[in-house]
């Protein structure tokens, strides 16, 4: 059953049109992922979504008391610098009529609760944003671009937080330009581009429709130029002395047969990744 | 939205605690005016001269106390409670309590009271450690003094709100608070007694919300009344400037 529903989603600032025509639905208990580059709409359609900003035309229906049950993320938000982590969850856990306890918040998170919001890190900023977001024992999640300035330690220590924050039962609505974390974590992605949606699939699909694009890097010490000429080979290009060709799953026997071995060196296989299906889908 | 106990319990002591982590606040709206209430008590002769035009008080029984007073309100209402606000609102605190069921009177409810039981706590500190320290005398008339009192803090922070609503930034609430917080100290008569303020000068200042409160405040610690004039004044800033900032305040 869909908890979220969006259809035809309008909203512009002025003359600028930030969501021109969106439409999705979440089901309950999935983590529901809107990708798109800057710009493409996708704060500002959460931000509606989540009652922050007045759509222009279209509707949203949440299956929730949108105070009380819904959680949310928001990005670039800001504590009073001398709030302590214990201090901001008790004071947003006295703001609903059901919250969950802060102890557990605190474990599941991981913060010393005596710190002040001023002396946090990036990443222990965005954990205490998360952890507000979910005091209230919300029935929905909606995370704005939740891993954006985390290093790569803390941004896995987010997501396997989300994700037992979705084994719990709790519907997440996540944004992020960020293609790992729509792989990691997503069920489906919602791909928007200049206030549309591109498509909707999940990112196994989105990436098998992309192609099943295989890239293949080496060193050669003879010109390449006869390459593009294979039928299984789709593009060459030569960057300081590295030889990438893309191509069809052939390519890498297309390549070294039509190479005297002896030429060819330090060759490396990739299969076509989320970010490629994401180039690929939104034109660059 | 509802308001609820645990909300404003919880909201009203984690400002508290707040409020009492910035030494800077503290001091400047209790330490200044009961320090410059003590030293100027002790260090200026004139202040302990009983003069027959207060009806044989001394200054330091009305006009030193009545400005210090003034000092604390005008310090709270002009530069604490629209700085804070407007780093709130900067910092986008208000836009996500926003999505939460607290209501924004509620957080805005709070810090007023916090503002008003500053002044409070000055203003009783200022009159006990007055007693004991200067003999002066508790106010004469007390439920005229703290009308007075009530009033002249009301329109201020009305003041203090509408420009909190005007300010972009924290940086223009402080430049405005200070633009709006020194000509009113000097109606007031902080600096130039009201009683020696040239006639045209004393005509502008009663009309100013400072000017009216400042002179309220010292009658009725001198004689236990006041004027309708004085009265009227401050209930019409605090009727416009509220109106007016409740019209523009803006959440984020």
């Amino acid at each position: 059953m869909a908890i979220i529903t969006v259809q035809n989603l309008r909203k512009q600032y002025g003359d600028k049109v930030a969501v021109k025509d969106v439409s999705f639905s979440v089901e309950e208990g999935e983590i529901y992922g809107i990708v798109g580059r800057n710009g493409a709409g996708k704060t500002t359609t959460v931000e509606c979504v989540a009652g922050l900003r007045k759509p222009d035309g279209g509707s949203i229906r949440v299956d929730a008391d949108l105070k009380q049950q819904v959680g949310v993320q928001l990005q670039e938000s800001m504590m009073p610098d001398k709030l302590r982590v214990r201090e901001a969850l008790d004071l947003y856990a006295s703001f609903y009529a059901n919250p969950a306890p802060v102890q557990a918040l605190l474990d599941e998170v991981g913060l010393d609760p005596n710190v002040a919001f001023a002396k946090l890190s990036g990443g222990q900023r965005q954990r205490l944003s998360i952890a507000l977001a979910l005091v209230g024992n919300p029935k929905v999640a909606i995370l704005d671009e939740l891993t954006t300035g985390l290093d790569p330690q803390a941004r896995r220590e987010t997501w396997e937080l989300i994700t037992r924050i979705r084994d719990r039962g709790v519907t997440v609505l996540l944004v992020t330009h960020f293609m790992e974390e729509v792989e990691r974590l997503c069920d489906r992605v919602a791909v928007i581009s200049k206030g549309t949606v591109l498509t909707v699939d999940t990112p196994a699909g989105l990436i098998s429709r992309s192609g099943g694009v295989q890239r293949v890097t080496f060193k050669s010490t003879v010109p390449v130029d006869s390459l593009k000429d294979l039928p299984e080979v789709h593009s060459v290009t030569v960057e300081a002395g590295q030889v990438i060709v893309t191509g069809d799953d052939n390519v890498l026997r297309a390549v070294v047969t039509a190479l005297p071995s002896t030429a060819v060196s330090n060759i490396k296989t990739e299969t076509s990744t989320m970010d490629d299906a994401f180039l690929a889908l939104t034109g660059e | 939205m509802a308001i609820t106990a645990p909300q404003v319990r919880r909201l009203t002591s984690v400002e508290t605690k707040l409020y009492l982590r910035e030494p800077a606040a503290i001091f400047f709206a209790i330490g200044l005016p009961i320090g410059l209430f003590l030293i100027l008590g002790g260090t200026i002769p004139d202040f302990m001269k009983a003069d027959p035009e207060l009806g044989g008080l001394r200054p330091i029984d009305t006009h030193l106390p009545g400005m210090m007073i003034l000092l604390c309100v005008l310090t709270c209402a002009f530069s604490l409670l629209p700085t804070v606000l407007v780093t709130y609102r900067e910092r986008g605190i208000l836009r996500r309590m926003s999505t939460t069921p607290v209501s924004p009177v509620t957080v805005l409810g709070v810090q007023l009271v916090l503002n008003v039981a500053t002044t409070l706590v000055t203003t009783l500190l200022m009159l006990v450690i007055g007693n004991l320290v200067y003999d002066v005398p508790f106010p004469r008339a007390p439920l005229a003094f703290t009308g007075v009192l009530l009033l002249g803090m009301v329109s201020s922070f009305a003041i203090g709100l509408l420009l909190a609503a005007l300010s972009r930034n924290s940086r223009v609430a402080q430049g405005l608070g200070m633009a709006v917080f020194f000509p009113n100290l000097f109606f007031a008569g902080m600096w130039v007694p009201r009683a020696l303020m040239p006639e045209a000068v004393r005509v502008v200042a009663d009309f100013t919300p400072s000017g009216a409160f400042g002179a309220a405040i010292v009658q009725v610690l001198t004689d236990g009344t006041a004027q309708w004039l004085h009265i009227g004044v401050m209930a019409a800033w605090a009727v416009g400037a509220g109106v007016v900032a409740v019209r523009f305040f803006r959440w984020s």
